[in-house]
């Protein structure tokens, strides 16, 4: 049983996070009144990429070749290391999130050398984009995720995912407003609406696409399967940290089946809720990115001072 | 906001089914051989096709932009379009190929990575249409690049690129044509 | 052989060496080369023993107190103190002077037959032995001769490149600002001295309770002024971006990484050991000068497209994070929380330590880009990375380092000071922790913000295709030059992974202060190099960390590479563009990089831009030959602060000249009147 928890968590978010984008671009589809492709189309396209040659540009550097196992790795590392469907199998225990937000960090500035590096000018403006916009994310996510640590007196992911909801005895409102700060920064740090178009053509209003214009073939595939990953990993972070529900406790087979029910529920609710938002938002003019990111911050701020 | 989700849910499905008789009639034109299987079968769940204007009059353009929407929905049979060359698997081609374009979609060609079909669209750029024999244009795109397949019309209907697509493709599971 | 190696000879043998190196390299006047291996040979020995020493005396050692008192000079007697807290400094001092000094090797034929080697090799030594001074002086005019020869050292070799007429200007400003933070200094040692009759640091120590408190909160703000002038403070910073590029990048690197720490070492001897008990204020002003100079240095950083002036702002924000955990510590002992005030002692020593190490880390590399292509610009690389393919990987490694990613040794002392932030929002009552919640934002903001910097350098420098033709003559440094970046990249690693044994080492640092004596420490580390913060409220392990993404990286590039789809042909093709023409241009500048940023925060940075068009034919003005676009920073300082206090400073002498009027009648009826008042004093 053991083997099999610890085996189901290294692999859960890598394997999943295909349908979860392939979710989302369903349910866009039928709002828009149209079919659109099945919900295992992003599978289908990345086993179709891992079998194509590519094609590097001559101004790349090892930077360019090696940055996608890079990123790929590091959601992986980050996928395995936060309470997914239990809040017990904490197996590397690494789980702290000062460690988790500063390894997507590792990804992200391993995507902004990515696109600087075939020196495109699209890929140039995408890299200073993105780090703008990441580099104002990340005081909202680093005290969206203090508030709830500072509530559970821990900073270790899988001792907050282990808090009873339903004792009512945690503080509502601070973490009511600490999730919606949080949702802000889920938006910012996965590429959508109103930060960025994941389906965007114009490259003069791509963010994080512009970086992956020049990969190809395999690379493309890790590539557009760790923006994937880290969608489900700040989904489970939203889920599992702010309302831990269904989250197995012991290692019986009962409680492991309804965690996974629990946790693909939660990523259709949380599909549901970005598809609607992106059917019904227009994607924001840049410079008035800022303004949301700091007002986050703001909100994040506030639900941390009304804790005491 | 919520009238949005409203007038959503009010519409009615449009979208137009394609049977496989209709598919089997399109006249597409093959410049150079059929693409091996192995080929046809790599890109049969998930096409990436980048649209090239080589010095159109947008009429083509037109109809290739009807068929992301709700009535020919291309999406459904797992063909999108992408937007670098780098990503595609195929290049659809659309105008008589001007002089000024001729270095940019040789670039474009040569971006792309393989395996990958090149189809035109249009009778311009096979032979150049109505501006055959101009001093712009060069007279079709299968001067410069090897074309394997050719869908003629001037423009062709989405429903006709369409079936002629899915009849390059050719190893379509007859469900996704019904849904 | 032990007892020997940490005895005051063993100590002393240090600054000998350096004296000797000193003296000694101005007998090479002639000849450039031996000079330059002569100056470094023995700067590296030293150094050296410098190492065995303060490793062998953290480990093994107690404190060590001696002292030669010559009978000419009463208020003078060379004393030493070197108790643990020394003892690391003087660690920090050798790891880095090592390196710099074999860089220097390769480092210094740049500057053959143009200057004066052995004067240079004069003033290196003597600047690095007074460092090592500095830090175990114990006796306050001691203390102070060992800091002027420090800084008046460091000015020459600031103005060591005197062709260039920036260098001189810089040197001079440097000297200003470091002369006023001495005369502050002095000010606070004499009012000490006035109640405690002692210029021993022992003495004031013992005697702290003759001193009253207002009188303590001058020394406070004298010794911050004066203290912090050498940390590079904000406001007190103007000399840093102008001093530190100008010198050789050997000079720049331990200036940086260590001559700053100097002030920092001061801080803690002062506010943490000597001047205890303090009031609440003196902590909370050093955490809100952290928070400042944390966010503001990062912000110009942004906004510098000069290598080493980005880096030298990039040492402000440092030192601002060292001074938001020492700051924290001081508050939480005021506030009678010592196991809080130790976590925050620990953390402001291993940011020290490995500010130190990756600080002189990229100042290296970046010296090995400009000693190839021959300008500070970074709008003029592009493209390195193919040339000087080690340096950028020492580079990145650096980068990696500063902006405190895991695995390196920067983010575990960043993530110290997250948790000795944390804890303050806990444990503190309502008005403090607001204060900390501020804090914790800045920090996080800083973080981010010097990671999008170091993409930006980082991508300047070495990505993307040339933008000058220079580039293409640029061939990899020296060997030594590889070697001392090489080694200072495994420092960085090896801090990083074993950074449980680091603060176990600190620890026992900073539990040797008096204030720490009897306290039980929050912090406790596993065998497995595992960090655990009171229980259970955070763990970090940093070998697992890095085995487990090490691990990660090659599974998947075997999987990818050798499993799937075996017969992959990658070919080679034209980075993609919509098919035009590529050249230089077209890519992103330093300058582009970091504007979206700029004008987010143009309320601080005030950018100005400026356009210089110019025309083929200068009548028709129509077709451009070339346009230039400048982003500048509006200059807060120097208009808000500097100036006023220079007018006022001015208007001031000007108006006691007038005493001086040249009259020998005036200055008979001065003396007159001196006498007078004299008598009148007496009676």
């Amino acid at each position: 049983m053991n083997l099999l928890i610890f085996i189901i968590q290294l692999l859960l978010v890598t394997a999943i996070s295909p349908l979860c984008t392939g979710i989302i671009k369903k349910i866009k589809a039928h709002l828009q009144n149209r079919h659109g492709a099945s919900v295992f189309q992003p599978y289908y396209d990345i086993w179709k990429l891992l079998h194509k040659d590519e094609v590097i540009s001559k101004d790349a550097s090892f930077i360019f070749r090696l940055a996608p196992f890079i990123i790929f790795a590091v959601t992986v590392f980050v996928g395995f290391s936060i309470p997914l469907f239990t809040s017990f199998s904490n197996i590397f225990q690494v789980s702290n999130i000062l460690v988790i937000i500063y390894t997507l960090a590792i990804g992200t500035f391993f995507l902004a050398l990515a696109g600087l590096d075939s020196g495109s000018p699209m890929g140039g403006f995408g890299s200073s984009r993105e780090m703008t916009v990441s580099a104002l994310a990340e005081g909202g996510f680093i005290f969206s995720l203090l508030t709830v640590s500072l509530i559970n007196h821990s900073t270790d992911l899988f001792t907050i995912a282990s808090a009873n909801l339903f004792n009512f005895s945690q503080p509502f409102l601070p973490i009511i407003l600490a999730f919606s700060g949080f949702l802000i920064v889920l938006l910012a740090e996965t590429a959508r609406f109103p930060f960025d178009n994941p389906a965007t053509h114009l490259e003069l209003t791509m963010i994080h696409e512009s970086m992956i214009l020049e990969y190809s073939g395999k690379r493309l595939a890790l590539m557009e399967w760790a923006a994937s990953n880290k969608l489900v990993i700040f989904i489970a972070l939203g889920t599992n940290l702010f309302f831990p529900l269904g989250l197995a406790s012991e290692a019986t087979l009962v409680a492991i089946l309804i965690g996974l029910l629990a946790f693909v529920i939660k990523i259709i609710i949380f599909s549901v809720a970005i598809a609607s938002l992106e059917s019904s938002l227009a994607k924001f003019r840049f410079f008035r990115l800022p303004d949301l990111l700091l007002s986050a911050l703001i909100i994040n701020a506030v639900a941390i001072a009304l804790i005491f | 906001m919520f009238s949005i989700f409203l007038k959503i849910f009010k519409t009615p499905d449009n979208v137009i089914t394609l049977s496989s008789n209709e598919i089997d009639q399109k006249a597409v034109v093959t410049t150079l051989k059929e693409l091996e299987v192995k080929i046809k079968q790599l890109f049969h769940g998930s096409l990436a096709i980048r649209q090239v204007d080589s010095g159109s009059d947008n009429a083509t353009e037109q109809e290739l932009v009807a068929l992301s929407n709700s009535f020919y929905d291309i999406e459904r049979f797992g063909i999108h379009f992408v937007a670098s060359p780098r990503h595609a698997d195929m290049l659809l081609i659309t105008g008589p190929l001007t002089r000024n374009m001729a270095k940019a979609v040789k670039r474009a060609y040569e971006a792309t990575p393989s395996p990958k079909v090149v189809v035109t669209v249009g009778d311009d750029a096979e032979n150049g249409g109505i501006w055959q024999g101009s001093y712009a244009v060069s007279d079709g795109i299968n001067n410069i690049l090897p074309v394997h397949y050719h869908i003629p019309g001037d423009p062709p209907s989405p429903t006709a690129i369409l079936s002629s697509l899915l009849k390059i493709l050719k190893a379509i599971d007859p469900k996704t044509l019904n849904s | 052989m032990l007892a020997f190696i940490i005895s005051p000879a063993g100590f002393l043998i240090i600054p000998t060496l350096f004296i000797i190196g000193g003296l000694g390299s101005l007998f090479f006047k002639q000849n450039d080369h031996l000079a330059n291996l002569w100056i470094s040979t023995i700067a590296m020995l030293a150094s050296l023993w410098g190492l065995f020493f303060s490793l062998l005396f953290i480990l093994f050692g107690q404190e060590l107190v001696f002292s030669f008192a010559p009978t000419s000079f009463p208020l003078l007697s060379l004393s030493f103190h070197i108790d643990l807290l020394a003892g690391f400094f003087v660690f920090i001092i050798s790891l880095i002077s090592i390196f710099c000094s074999l860089y220097g090797l390769g480092y210094l034929t740049h500057f053959y037959k143009k200057y004066n080697i052995a004067v240079f090799g004069f003033f290196f030594n003597f600047f690095l032995g007074s460092l090592f001074l500095v830090v175990t002086a114990s006796n306050a005019v001691f203390f102070l001769i060992a800091w002027e020869i420090m800084s008046v050292a460091s000015y020459f070799m600031v103005v060591y490149d005197r062709h260039d007429k920036n260098n001189i200007k810089a040197g001079l400003l440097y000297l200003i600002m470091t002369y006023v933070g001495t005369a502050f200094i002095i000010l606070a040692f004499l009012l000490l001295y006035k109640y405690t009759n002692s210029f021993e640091f022992a003495e004031i120590k013992n005697q702290l309770v003759l001193v009253p408190n207002y009188i303590k909160d001058l020394v406070f703000v004298f010794t911050l002024i004066g203290f912090g002038t050498k940390a590079g403070i904000i406001p007190l910073h103007i000399w840093l971006p102008d001093a530190h590029p100008a010198a050789p990048t050997q000079v720049s690197a331990i200036m940086s990484g260590v001559m700053i720490k100097s002030g920092i070492y001061m801080m803690i001897r002062l506010f943490m050991d000597i001047l205890q008990p303090i009031p609440l204020w003196w902590g909370v002003t050093i955490l809100v000068i952290g928070i400042i100079s944390s966010l503001l240095g990062v912000l110009y950083a942004l906004t510098e497209h000069d290598i080493k002036r980005l880096l030298a702002y990039h040492s402000i924000e440092n030192i601002g994070i060292i001074l938001l955990g020492l700051g924290s510590a001081l508050i939480f002992y005021t506030l009678n929380l010592p196991e809080l005030a130790l976590l925050g002692l620990i953390a402001a020593l291993f940011h020290t330590v490995n500010h130190a190490i990756f600080k002189s880390l990229l100042f290296l590399s970046a010296g090995s880009v400009i000693n190839a292509m021959h300008t500070r610009n970074m709008e003029e690389y592009g493209g390195l990375i193919k040339y000087m393919p080690q340096t950028a990987l020492f580079f990145l490694i650096g980068s990696m380092a500063i902006s405190a990613l895991p695995p390196f040794n920067g983010f575990f002392s960043e993530w110290l000071i997250f948790q000795t932030l944390f804890q303050g929002i806990t444990e503190l009552n309502s008005v403090w922790h607001l204060l900390f919640i501020v804090a914790v934002g800045s920090l996080a903001l800083t973080g981010g913000l010097a990671l999008a910097c170091f993409v930006k350098a980082f991508g300047a420098i070495f990505l993307a295709r040339p933008r000058s033709v220079e580039v293409l003559h640029a061939k990899e440094s020296p060997l030594s030059m590889r070697l001392a970046m090489g080694g200072l990249s495994l420092m960085a690693i090896i801090f990083g992974l074993f950074s449980g044994t680091v603060i176990i080492i600190l620890e026992k640092v900073s539990t040797s202060l008096t204030a720490f004596s009897a306290i039980t420490s929050p912090l406790s580390v596993s065998a497995s190099q595992k960090i655990t913060i009171i229980p259970d409220f955070g763990t970090v392990s940093a070998p697992i960390i890095f085995i487990t993404l090490g691990a990660l990286v090659l599974i998947i590039l075997f999987l990818v590479k050798s499993v799937i789809y075996k017969k992959q042909t990658v070919k080679i093709g034209r980075t993609w563009d919509c098919g035009s023409d590529l050249d230089s241009r077209m890519e992103i500048t330093a300058t582009g990089f970091a504007r979206s940023i700029v004008v987010i925060f143009k309320g601080i940075l005030k950018p100005s831009l400026q356009q210089k068009v110019e025309y083929h034919d200068a009548d028709s003005r129509f077709l451009q030959k070339s346009r230039t676009v400048t982003m500048q920073m509006g200059d807060v300082y120097y208009t808000y602060f500097y100036n006023p206090l220079y007018k006022i400073v001015n208007g001031l002498s000007l108006r006691v000249r007038k005493i001086q009027n040249g009259n020998i009648n005036a200055y008979i009826s001065y003396i007159f009147g001196a006498l007078i008042v004299a008598l009148f004093s007496v009676l």
